[in-house]
């Protein structure tokens, strides 16, 4: 295939996945945006108001940045890994294995979906949290690239989790039991300066951490870890997934018989 | 000679040890309209499976107009459209949705999939579903939009697996005439059917496969020029009881109203027809009992199988 054939095949994935979740908004767009508001006024004004400040600023500014993170992360690894599955389970990834489309681009479809969906859950929370607090802007490039950088991970382990379920609870159980886990412990609400030495040190395993904290830099200009080593952290874990879904896909696990 | 289909040793190992396909060896030529016949788990769903890259072989090589499939994967799989036996589309997907993306997998510009979509739609007779959620076609009609998706990026080799099951005969009859108005317009067509009458029907060449093995493969005149015997059934117009013998011919009475007639090569049956003339016996019409591929089908897969028992005996 030209370049410019491998780019319509590539725009036609992203269509079809941006067009899927548009449709199903009141599934994929409104309860996230539900979610929030509720973080928001329960979290943030009611019991936020009672805790004081967390790292300088008010609590609801605090959880803000990693409540909007939270949302990126949920919905970019949500929408490939439900979409991919359903692609699997109908049959109609046929279409694409039969066709001459090279495996990253089938790849980069999807991920590219993802991001879309992370990004625009990400706009409607941030546009909602405005209605309860004032956020700055410290940093737009950093914002960009880390929003960027963790729906793109996050879009690539929703990818493998597809690869691997055998049926619709198989894609429930890595956001039930891993993801969300280590997204409340990875400094959405605390920062990890409060934790026991122990439990701080045994946070810098949890990659979340290092996005919460460098997204919140961005907007607050606050971060409990290095913003350069974050950005390294997250590289390195698009990599190694990044191989590890073209592994999958070049040898057909789970895809091909 | 560069083959439409060239596939030569192909094995295949399941996962879980099955043997599907023990180092098959095929020649397609381009124009060709060749049927792969197999009982159920012959291998046939494999051997098509390996050529439109969703199975992976265990070893052996397949080349598509020359293209090494190992090596050449894009421009063979450019070359190729593939009708599986199971519908495999999103079901929430318009149909022409269905066609213009699979167009767009291949770099088909989008204003012109959608043309090839109306084009192909109407010819198979969905334009006026077009707008439909996939699902809630018919059975015939998404075996006709999985036709009509295959050919949107103009292969030149087009394999359909059981594309007619489950269709009633009238279309049935009708996705012949379009299949053979393609092939004639240059597509080679490569069918696996469980209907013989269809594959003699349409097919020049043919190959059986039995248990992973390809066990005939030849032109079709020439592997129905090897049927030694045709059972003929004649009606009658009055009830009979006593059949009279003919000398040379096996009749059997079946019922009161018909009898069966085993005609071996080069018998005459209007010798019977004289017996029976002078017998006072009116026979009010005839027909093949089978179709003569079928009856040729069912001998070489049932010795087939005699002889694998054989061996492992």
């Amino acid at each position: 295939m030209s370049t410019y054939e491998i780019y319509i095949a590539y725009l036609t994935i992203v269509r079809k996945e941006i067009k899927r979740f548009m449709r199903i908004w009141v599934q994929t767009l409104l309860p996230p945006s539900i979610i929030m508001v509720l973080y928001f006024i329960i979290f943030g004004n009611l019991i936020g108001s009672r805790i004081g400040q967390m790292g300088g600023f008010d609590y609801m500014q605090f959880i803000v940045p990693g409540l909007i993170m939270m949302s990126v992360i949920t919905n970019s690894y949500g929408n490939v890994v439900s979409s991919f599955y359903s692609t699997k389970y109908q049959g109609s990834l046929e279409e694409m294995l039969v066709s001459p489309m090279p495996n990253w681009v089938i790849l980069a479809g999807y991920v590219t979906g993802g991001v879309a969906r992370g990004l625009a859950v990400g706009t409607i929370v941030t546009s909602l949290s405005l209605f309860f607090t004032q956020l700055e802007v410290y940093n737009l490039g950093i914002i960009i690239l880390v929003v960027l950088m963790t729906s793109i991970l996050f879009s690539l382990g929703g990818f493998v989790n597809a690869v691997f379920a055998n049926s619709f609870d198989d894609i429930a159980i890595v956001p039930t039991f891993i993801l969300t886990p280590l997204t409340y412990l990875g400094g959405v609400f605390y920062s990890i300066d409060l934790l026991p030495d122990f439990w701080a040190g045994a946070s810098q395993f949890n990659p979340i951490l290092y996005m919460v904290n460098a997204f919140r830099y961005g907007i607050l200009g606050v971060s409990d870890i290095p913003v350069g080593y974050a950005l390294l952290v997250i590289s390195a874990f698009i990599i190694a997934l990044y191989s590890y879904c073209m592994h999958l896909l070049n040898t057909g696990k789970g895809i091909r018989k | 000679m560069t083959y439409a289909l060239e596939i030569t040793q192909l094995h295949k190992i399941y996962d879980n040890g099955f043997e599907a396909l023990k180092g098959i060896s095929l020649k397609v030529e381009q124009g060709d309209f060749f049927a792969l016949l197999g009982p159920n788990g012959a291998g046939k769903s494999t051997t098509l499976g390996v050529v439109s890259s969703l199975v992976n072989k265990t070893k052996g090589s397949v080349k598509v107009f020359g293209y090494d499939l190992d090596t050449q994967v894009s421009q063979a799989k450019c070359l190729m459209g593939v009708v599986p036996q199971e519908f495999n589309f999103n079901m929430f997907e318009k149909v022409q949705d269905v066609v213009v993306q699979q167009a767009g997998y291949y770099g088909i510009p989008r204003d012109e999939a959608i043309r090839r979509t109306e084009q192909l739609l109407k010819q198979l007779g969905l334009w006026d579903k077009r707008d439909d959620a996939s699902r809630n076609l018919s059975g015939g009609m998404k075996r006709r939009l999985m036709i009509a998706r295959a050919l949107v990026h103009k292969p030149k080799l087009l394999i359909l697996d059981e594309p007619t099951a489950g269709v009633d005969i009238e279309l049935r009859r009708s996705m012949w005439e379009f299949l053979t108005r393609i092939n004639e317009q240059g597509t080679t067509i490569i069918l696996t059917t469980h209907y013989l009458e269809e594959a003699e029907n349409l097919c020049r060449n043919i190959a059986i496969i039995d248990s992973g093995d390809i066990i005939k493969h030849s032109p079709m005149q020439d592997l129905l020029k090897t049927i030694n015997t045709e059972t003929i059934v004649l009606n009658l117009q009055e009830p009979l009881v006593n059949l009279p013998e003919v000398e040379g011919y096996h009749l059997l009475l079946v019922n009161d109203m018909h009898i069966e007639i085993t005609l071996n090569q080069g018998q005459d049956i209007n010798n019977v027809f004289v017996v029976l003339t002078a017998a006072g016996i009116k026979v009010t019409s005839m027909r093949n009992k089978t179709n003569r591929l079928e009856e040729l089908f069912v001998n070489l897969v049932t010795s087939n199988k005699t002889d694998l028992q054989g061996v492992s005996a």
